[in-house]
């Protein structure tokens, strides 16, 4: 054993910072979890668009742990952008995320692997602490690790822990607190491999180890641009004169690494039965990668999925909007009428009440994909997937970004990053927001439980039912085929891979499907809910004023004109509320508008909604509560009674016909009508025109499409 | 053709196994493909069983490290493996 050189102590200070770090699927998630439960929220790392977790957690009486879930990676090679930012967050000391102490989450059930990340954040010789993960599953396999040996190998400390069943948090916890030697020895030499490279490096910056001298050098274009601004063209100059063959570094580096881990492994564990022992996972993957059940049981899960969607969430948003209706009339009968009432009753509560009522569908859908991924089923859909998508241009793990864009496109976008193929990631990015998300979802539920009465059935199935799933089959069918005519269209920059890991089959942890489906309401209700409210306000405005003096004419005008037919006072409020809303500036807006899109059999009420949708489509369902609400404030009969009861004055017939409705339904399913997720097409394609793109091709595609339904049906 | 230990070993790719049967890895055709599959454990001497092939015949999950990788026919097919076992 080398001799510990420096130790380091935090049982003195009030907050450590301490970053996590670790393979995916090592359950270092997990652990973060456990860890500090709901002291943690989610934020953006700057500049780019890569969650940053962080919490806090009490160590002792005097000490707390301020933790940073850094991304899951497999290797500290910044070539991703989660690589890129787990390697400048523990290298770069003027980041200011630079933690006090690292702790390495590895997989003890797939030591080899793991152990590749562990020895290379040992090389950077920053203060480190093993935690020895699934260590309960090692136990149980009949495998045993020489932890003593391990740590001695290492030349660091090393906890086992079971994030899952929460083994192990306390020693984690008192190791932490506990002097702990900073690793001195170097796991690998790596001067053998570039000695001349790493004398030159580290005579122009100020690093810890060989090895983050021989890694900024080795991945130069990748690092940090803050960073490299600073720095580039001093280490440019001390090493242009050397030829470097970068790939054949990192090659040598891997190589040589995982000759020191053979041994340490085979010195460290001692294995009971070689093979068997995942015969579990083996068993279960026969039947789900099977080539008949594999594709069964994928379309009946989704099945499942959609129709407890559409069932179950009904009852609590049924509940919601009862609670705002009330709230409204409690509003209306207690606060003097006036301007500030108005506002307040059809302006915000009308807008909060679009946001509310989504949150039992959102936290549903979060839940069933937070289930398919901790479970490992999502891996196996994207390796039954994978030659299929392929042949449209895509990715087996496209699979993830299509799934989860049935939730919401923009975490779903952000998910495409682990398609390393630019071109498969484009394309994934591109016709993610054609699968239906959840914001289309009350937009489609109003506007089918408007056009099919709720009773009828096909057999066993709810009518209703089937059409939705019928229009999110027709978003996946857009989507695909969208890919195809850009597989056609894009030229590929890179070969494509898909090289990924089969993790082992695990029980889906409640505590993370409930923290995920936490995260993703709040993000949503936060980043969703406020721009919903404030176009609720600003057309709130719009529908209830106009310009000069309009209103006061038709207030004037108005019961004279029509006196002589005889219509009672309530028909001639109403008739008084919609005529002051033809007259007011969204009516003026949604008229402008309504040459376009009367061929579509769009009226300027319609028109208005799909203005103010282009900022996102759930604003519909609240515009129309809005306009339908405007000017009777006081009758807060529901929406949907409203537009049913809405006469076509040409036809006599329901305005909502089939055709309208049918024509609405395939427009929503297609338009891009949604500016957070140009925001985040923008951010991770780093390029205005590819949101642009999308903006078109998605438009032309939803008013052709429209065109067809609404002449077809009419 | 390889010799090891005075024995002829012809070398395949990873793609020609059978379902079942394991190998040795012997080295890799593609250069850039090699430095992302050594980081994921799959290094010269290491052993490699092909475990299952996906329903349409692409991609494959093979055994490796102690863990299951799924990559596609011509990934694996820049691996070459020697279905001899050669002594360590």
């Amino acid at each position: 054993m080398e001799p510990i050189l420096s130790l380091v102590n935090f049982s003195e200070k009030s907050t450590v910072k301490i970053a996590l770090v670790g393979n995916p699927n090592s359950g270092k998630s997990t652990l973060f979890n456990a860890l500090t439960g709901l002291n943690q929220r989610t934020g953006n790392f700057p500049g780019v668009t890569v969650d940053k977790k962080v919490g806090t957690a009490r160590l002792n009486d005097s000490v707390v742990a301020s933790f940073i879930d850094l991304p899951g990676t497999y290797s500290l090679y910044p070539k991703s952008l989660d690589e890129r930012v787990a390697f400048d967050v523990l290298c770069n000391e003027e980041n200011e995320e630079h933690p006090d102490l690292t702790i390495i989450v590895a997989d003890a059930s797939n030591l080899k692997r793991n152990l590749f990340l562990v020895s290379q954040v040992i090389d950077l010789k920053i203060p480190v602490i093993l935690a020895l993960n699934m260590m309960d599953m090692v136990e149980r396999e009949g495998d045993i690790i020489d932890l003593v040996r391990l740590s001695e190998r290492l030349g660091v400390k090393v906890v086992a822990i079971s994030a899952r069943s929460k083994q192990g948090l306390d020693d984690l916890k008192k190791a932490i607190l506990q002097p702990l030697p900073v690793p001195s020895y170097d796991f690998i030499d790596i001067k053998k491999i570039a000695p001349e490279i790493i004398e030159r490096m580290k005579t122009v910056v100020k690093v810890k180890s060989d090895f983050m001298a021989f890694q900024m050098a080795n991945n130069l274009e990748d690092l940090n641009s803050e960073f490299r601004s600073k720095r580039s063209d001093k280490i440019h100059d001390s090493l242009n004169t050397l030829l470097i063959d970068r790939n054949k570094l990192q090659a040598m580096e891997s190589v040589e690494r995982y000759k020191v881990i053979n041994r340490i492994v085979e010195d460290c564990i001692t294995r009971k039965s070689a093979v068997q022992s995942r015969s579990f996972s083996h068993k279960l993957d026969g039947i789900l990668t099977h080539r008949i059940w594999g594709y069964l049981i994928f379309l009946t899960i989704l099945f499942f999925i959609f129709q407890t969607i559409f069932f179950l969430a009904a009852f609590p948003m049924e509940w919601i909007e009862t609670m705002f209706v009330t709230l409204s009339d409690w509003a209306t009968k207690t606060l003097p009428p006036g301007e500030l009432s108005s506002l307040l009753v059809s302006g915000i509560l009308a807008g909060l009440s679009g946001v509310v009522v989504f949150v039992p569908q959102i936290a549903l859908l979060f839940a069933f994909i937070a289930i398919l991924e901790d479970t490992g089923y999502m891996a196996r859909v994207s390796f039954i997937m994978d030659k299929l998508l392929r042949k449209f241009g895509l990715n087996g793990r496209s699979v993830i970004p299509l799934i989860s864009g049935v939730a919401c496109a923009v975490p779903a976008i952000m998910s495409a990053r682990t398609i390393s193929n630019w071109k498969e990631r484009i394309i994934t990015i591109m016709v993610t927001p054609l699968m239906s998300c959840s914001a289309r979802l009350p937009v489609y539920t109003l506007l089918i439980s408007l056009v099919i009465p709720p009773d009828q059935r096909l057999g066993f199935f709810n009518y209703q039912g089937l059409i939705l799933m019928s229009l999110y089959l027709i978003g996946f069918i857009a989507a695909i085929g969208a890919a195809l005519v850009m597989k056609w269209i894009l030229s590929a920059k890179e070969k494509s891979y898909f090289i990924m890991e089969l993790p082992v089959y695990r029980t889906p942890q409640w505590r993370t499907v409930g923290l995920t489906i936490l995260d993703k309401v709040k993000m949503f209700l936060w980043d969703a809910g406020k721009i919903i409210v404030a176009i609720s306000i600003i057309l709130w405005f719009l529908s209830s004023h106009a310009p000069g003096n309009r209103f006061e004419e038709i207030e004037k005008d108005y019961p004279q004109k029509i006196s002589s037919q005889g219509l009672s006072p309530d028909q001639l409020n109403s008739a008084i509320a919609s005529k002051k809303l033809e007259a007011s500036y969204a009516g003026i807006l949604g008229k402008a508008i309504e040459p376009a899109i009367r061929p579509l059999g769009f009226d300027w009420k319609i028109g208005i909604a799909l203005v103010t949708s282009f900022a996102a489509r759930e604003v519909f369902v609240g515009t129309m509560a809005t306009i339908y609400s405007v000017g009777d404030a006081d009758n807060t009969q529901s929406i949907q009674d409203k537009m049913r009861s809405e006469i076509n004055p040409a036809t006599g017939l329901p305005k909502f016909s089939m055709a309208v409705g049918f024509s609405l339904l395939i427009f929503y399913a297609f338009a891009m009508q949604c500016m957070s997720t140009l925001a985040i097409v923008y951010r991770e394609t780093k390029k205005i025109k590819w949101p642009l793109i999308q903006f078109f091709y998605m438009s032309a595609l939803a008013y052709l499409a429209s065109l067809m339904v609404y002449n077809l049906l009419k | 053709m390889h010799t090891i230990l005075n024995m002829k070993v012809k070398l395949k790719n990873l793609s020609q196994l059978e379902v079942g049967q394991s190998a040795v890895i012997d080295s890799f055709t593609d250069k850039l493909m090699a430095l992302k599959l050594l980081e994921m454990g799959c290094t010269p001497g290491e052993i490699v069983k092909l475990d299952r092939v996906a329903p349409l015949g692409d991609p494959i999950a093979i055994s490796v490290s102690g863990y299951m990788l799924s990559l596609r026919k011509d990934e694996a097919s820049t691996i070459l493996v020697s279905t001899v076992k050669q002594k360590i």
